[in-house]
């Protein structure tokens, strides 16, 4: 019962159960955050609306993003990816949603930004639908985390409307 | 010295019954392992419940090395969900962050576009020649949760296969000298 080989096996069976258990702790201590993050977005110009030659039509928006999601960091938070969607609805597509915006957030003192940037990513329609659409502008977040569970929710603003005629 | 001494004395006495009995129990821990392996894939309802990220594509969330735990659920695809997903053609499968959704109004049939967070530009030059986007069938599964360098035991294992004949060899020395 004492050779080496099965004490190290001992011990390095203890150490992985202890290290598993305190992932599991860390994770389990996110449950209790309950976090309360705020957002506003304003399109401040549609710098172009076009339709391609394969019939597809393309927006290019300005935006003003405003955003304070300290709360939902903690200790166990390796970072926070945040990204702005474009939801619609067209007659073909019952649910379109278009990344327009991401970042990713390292730390809780740069949770609280204002940023004004073009989109990111190429916001183009499968068809021409977009004419006076009505959207909803998304503010996702994903909460990854330094071990465990990670999770992810929404802030839907609605209310945009892009415009009726090409430009 | 006196090690090597008393495992080949232990080698040279061994008997049948004793080493059928021990290639039984062998047996039993790896078919065990193989069950629960298989009760994780019904239960996450996903063909493989875990994965070892292999690239740097999605950093500084996921690095080299991490696991990450996979569930696949009837649910629909949305952005911003972290998919684990096949090309035609390739066998390795990518970690990707779902960028963009068009789900079909009467089917319900979906095209999804995804980029990893470190790539600057997003997949389609990942997948196939001519396909610009991926249909639910390419989805292996989500990933909901995720563990810090616990996967560079399989990457090891995979990069340099002479450590994992040594470890097996190991222990098959091991259960063979033991006097269980």
């Amino acid at each position: 019962m004492h050779s080496f080989w099965l004490r190290a096996n001992a011990v390095l069976t203890f150490s992985v159960i202890i290290l598993a258990f305190t992932c599991a702790m860390a994770s389990v201590s996110d449950c209790f955050n309950s976090p309360s993050p705020s957002a506003q977005i304003q399109i401040t110009n549609i710098n172009w609306f076009q339709k391609q030659r394969n019939g597809n039509e393309e927006v290019s928006l300005a935006m003003n993003i405003t955003a304070d999601l300290q709360s939902l960091f903690t200790w166990n938070t390796k970072q926070v990816f945040v990204f702005v969607a474009a939801e619609y609805k067209t007659p073909k597509n019952a649910v379109n949603q278009v990344s327009l915006w991401d970042a990713i957030i390292p730390a809780k003192e740069q949770s609280k930004f204002r940023v004004q940037t073009v989109n990111k990513y190429r916001f183009i329609d499968q068809g021409s639908n977009l004419r006076g659409k009505d959207l909803n502008l998304t503010l996702h977040w994903h909460v990854m985390p330094k071990a465990g569970m990670m999770f992810a929710d929404k802030l839907v603003i609605p209310g945009y409307r892009l415009p009726k005629e090409y430009r | 010295m006196g090690w090597m001494g008393d495992t080949v004395d232990s080698i040279k006495s061994i008997q049948i019954r004793q080493l059928l009995a021990q290639g039984v129990s062998l047996g039993m821990i790896v078919t065990s392992a193989l069950i629960i392996w298989k009760a994780l894939m019904c239960f996450t309802g996903s063909e493989s419940p875990v994965v070892v990220v292999l690239s740097g594509s999605m950093e500084p969330g996921f690095k080299r090395g991490d696991i990450l735990f996979l569930h696949m659920s009837n649910d629909p695809i949305r952005t911003g969900e972290i998919v684990v997903f096949n090309v035609d053609g390739r066998e390795i499968p990518i970690v990707h962050r779902v960028i963009k959704v068009h789900e079909r109004q009467e089917t319900g049939d979906v095209e999804v576009l995804t980029k990893g967070d470190n790539n600057y530009g997003d997949d389609r030059l990942l997948y196939a020649q001519g396909q610009l986007w991926l249909q639910r069938h390419h989805i292996m599964g989500r990933a909901v949760g995720f563990l810090p360098y616990v996967g560079w035991v399989t990457i090891i294992m995979t990069e340099k296969p002479i450590i994992k004949y040594i470890l097996i060899g190991a222990l098959g020395l091991l259960v063979i000298t033991s006097k269980d």
